[in-house]
């Protein structure tokens, strides 16, 4: 059997980083913040992760610095976007740049390592029913995130800041904090993301391990148009690919097969999205149009 | 308030790039104090240790590819499009080079340039495609050259682990192209022939965005889409056209390093200096100026190079350069300057069009 629940398994494990990491997006992108910094901001999440769990013995110390520390990130997207009206691609791209060198940089001041840092007396987190706790967080997230998003005030708040700043100001919602807040939220989902990559599934950190989780991430809060339950089924799509690319893996087929495959579904998702809604205009920020 | 000479420096500290430049320096040295090392040391090293007669060949053959992938994405960066593809065209750029070379039945010097021109057709056509999927299916630019980039290096790392890997040998590589088929080297050192081509290039650059009509366009489009549009700049054709010209670059440099030491395709290799994000950081800090792209690719050649010898001398970690790099354009796309900021000044908007 192809298909069976063991497939579903991991492609619920391999969903969750791109998940979390996804939402924050989603959140960024409905505040009018185009944000493509995802991949670093999970990235210095890995590190933190890694390093704070190693040195207190405490996965879960792990988790919250890693949170704690990706908002921080994050806020240098805020500062430099919000505040001093930056280019975000530009400060995206930078940012990504930024996490690479600084956590390889710390890789070998801290640990004194190239490459990857694995030790058995490394912490990482407890499964329940085979899944990290963080994947039940992530899960919930995406309710939470949905019901915030169209119920509460703050979502609608928040929709109000992305769609028409100047009207939001007028009726007396401060954008500029709005979006500080929607970027630290997806600083800290990116953390999230970050310690269940670096704490969850496997328990070490190597250079750059995101691996392009990232921006699939980005393209998944295109793919799900920014809505949680879209981002969510953007997200399953990815999961899958990367099970069955392990599957097929097993059966024989290249391993280099298998790591492209992720990247091409979602790049064929993304035309046949696309395709279908192209004379729909763009929203927010306007980079799916 | 302030005399003239005071303003004049005030005025040069307060150019976005002179500040960026100079932020990154500072923040460079308090990690190096923090890491108990001596930044004027350290920074000596770097120095001496890129452009001293020791590492100046190292600091122009490194030059050679983050200039080439510096011009790869500077020149649709001029338009506002930014290509993230670089690294998958650049391998297969080196892949279409590399089986050129080895199969090929002609002459070595022609065989030189057939896996040259093979190299520049397979980046060209590689980036077309990210184009075509802008053009055709809306797919933005930024996230379809780089969701292609991955694919690309993952089919150019399975050619070189199985139909193409030299047989015999524990590493993924080809095997060793023929006697000849290889760039001339100037000397005894490193630096070859590509760097000529890679300076050619650049001035081609130079000529065309100061001197031509298709220069003019491009510039009018990264500085304003909507206008250029009006104006009669069909946006879709130079979009492909743009990217075939920074894939054919980007393919160029791949094709450069297999043609250069160590003679062969070796996976991995083309990938892990970085060149395509140094190139991509040096065409921001430029925005895209033909001559600044030289002087910021080879700023960071020297930052790169000079990183290996601050690594020696004083146990930083060579990545501090890297930091370096990333720092200098966050402060850049911030658009940090000194106080008196708050007047709305005319900036050139460098990714414009990804907005429009």
């Amino acid at each position: 059997m192809f298909f069976d629940s063991d497939l579903l398994m991991s492609a619920l494990r391999a969903l969750t980083p791109i998940l979390l990491a996804a939402l924050g997006g989603a959140v960024c992108e409905r505040a009018g913040v185009f944000n493509i910094g995802l991949e670093g901001m999970m990235l210095m999440g890995c590190f933190t992760a890694v390093a704070t769990s190693w040195f207190t013995g405490s996965p879960w110390l792990g988790v919250l610095a890693a949170a704690l520390a990706a908002a921080a990130y994050s806020l240098i997207l805020a500062v430099g976007t919000v505040t001093l009206r930056g280019d975000a691609v530009v400060l995206g791209v930078a940012m990504n740049l930024l996490a690479v060198g600084l956590t390889s940089f710390l890789l070998r001041t801290i640990f004194g390592v190239q490459g990857t840092f694995d030790d058995p007396s490394l912490a990482g987190l407890p499964l329940v029913g085979g899944f990290s706790p963080l994947a039940y967080l992530a899960w919930a997230a995406v309710v939470v995130a949905a019901l915030m998003l169209s119920r509460h005030v703050w979502g609608l708040r928040l929709r109000g800041v992305g769609e028409a700043p100047e009207a939001a100001a007028t009726l007396g919602v401060s954008p500029v904090r709005y979006k500080y807040a929607a970027v630290l939220v997806s600083g800290v989902l990116c953390g999230l993301a970050g310690a269940q990559l670096a704490l969850g599934n496997v328990t070490l950190f190597s250079e750059n391990m995101t691996a392009g989780r990232g921006w699939i991430a980005v393209v998944a809060v295109m793919l799900g148009r920014a809505l949680p339950f879209g981002v969510l089924l953007a997200a399953l799509l990815f999961g899958v690919a990367e099970a069955a690319g392990f599957r097929l893996q097993g059966l024989g087929l290249p391993q280099q097969a298998t790591d492209a495959a992720p990247y091409v579904v979602t790049l064929g998702a993304l035309f046949l999205s696309t395709a279908q809604r192209r004379r729909r205009t763009g929203r927010t920020t306007g980079v799916v149009s | 308030m302030a005399r003239p000479s005071t303003d004049r420096i005030a005025g040069a500290l307060r150019s976005p790039v002179t500040f960026s430049v100079l932020a990154g320096l500072v923040i460079g040295a308090l990690f190096l104090v923090g890491t108990g090392a001596d930044p004027f040391a350290a920074y000596g090293a770097v120095v001496t240790g890129s452009l001293g007669a020791d590492g100046i060949g190292a600091t122009l053959s490194t030059g050679t590819s983050v200039l080439g992938m510096a011009l790869a994405l500077a020149i649709p960066l001029r338009a506002g499009l930014i290509n993230l593809g670089g690294d998958g065209q650049m391998v297969l750029g080196g892949i279409a080079a590399a089986v050129t070379g080895l199969y090929s039945p002609l002459p070595a010097p022609l065989t030189v340039v057939l896996a040259l021109l093979a190299g520049i057709t397979a980046g060209a056509a590689y980036a077309a495609l990210a184009a075509l999927c802008e053009n055709r299916f809306g797919v933005p630019l930024l996230v379809s050259s780089l969701l292609l980039s991955y694919p690309a290096t993952s089919f150019a790392s399975y050619l070189v682990r199985y139909p193409l890997k030299e047989p015999g040998s524990s590493l993924p590589q080809t095997r060793r192209l023929p006697d000849g088929v290889a760039l001339p080297a100037f000397g005894t050192s490193t630096v070859t022939f590509g760097l000529v081509l890679v300076v050619l290039a650049a001035a081609a650059y130079w000529f065309a965005d100061r001197r031509t009509a298709i220069g003019y366009e491009i510039r009018m489009t990264g500085l304003n889409p909507r206008f250029a549009a009006y104006a009669g700049v069909e946006r879709k054709g130079l979009t492909l056209r743009l990217m075939a010209t920074s894939g054919a670059l980007a393919g160029l440099v791949g094709a450069i390093g297999v043609l250069s030491f160590p003679y062969r395709f070796l996976d991995g290799s083309l990938t892990a200096p970085g060149y395509t994000w140094t190139g991509l950081t040096a065409a921001l800090l430029a925005a895209a100026a033909p001559l600044g792209t030289v002087l910021a690719s080879f700023f960071f050649a020297v930052l790169q190079v000079g990183g290996l010898s601050m690594e020696r001398t004083t146990e930083v970690p060579r990545e501090l350069t890297q930091v370096l790099q990333a720092i200098v354009i966050v402060f850049l796309a911030a658009r940090l300057s000194f106080p008196r900021r708050r007047r709305k000044t005319a900036q050139e908007p460098i990714a414009q069009g990804e907005f429009a």
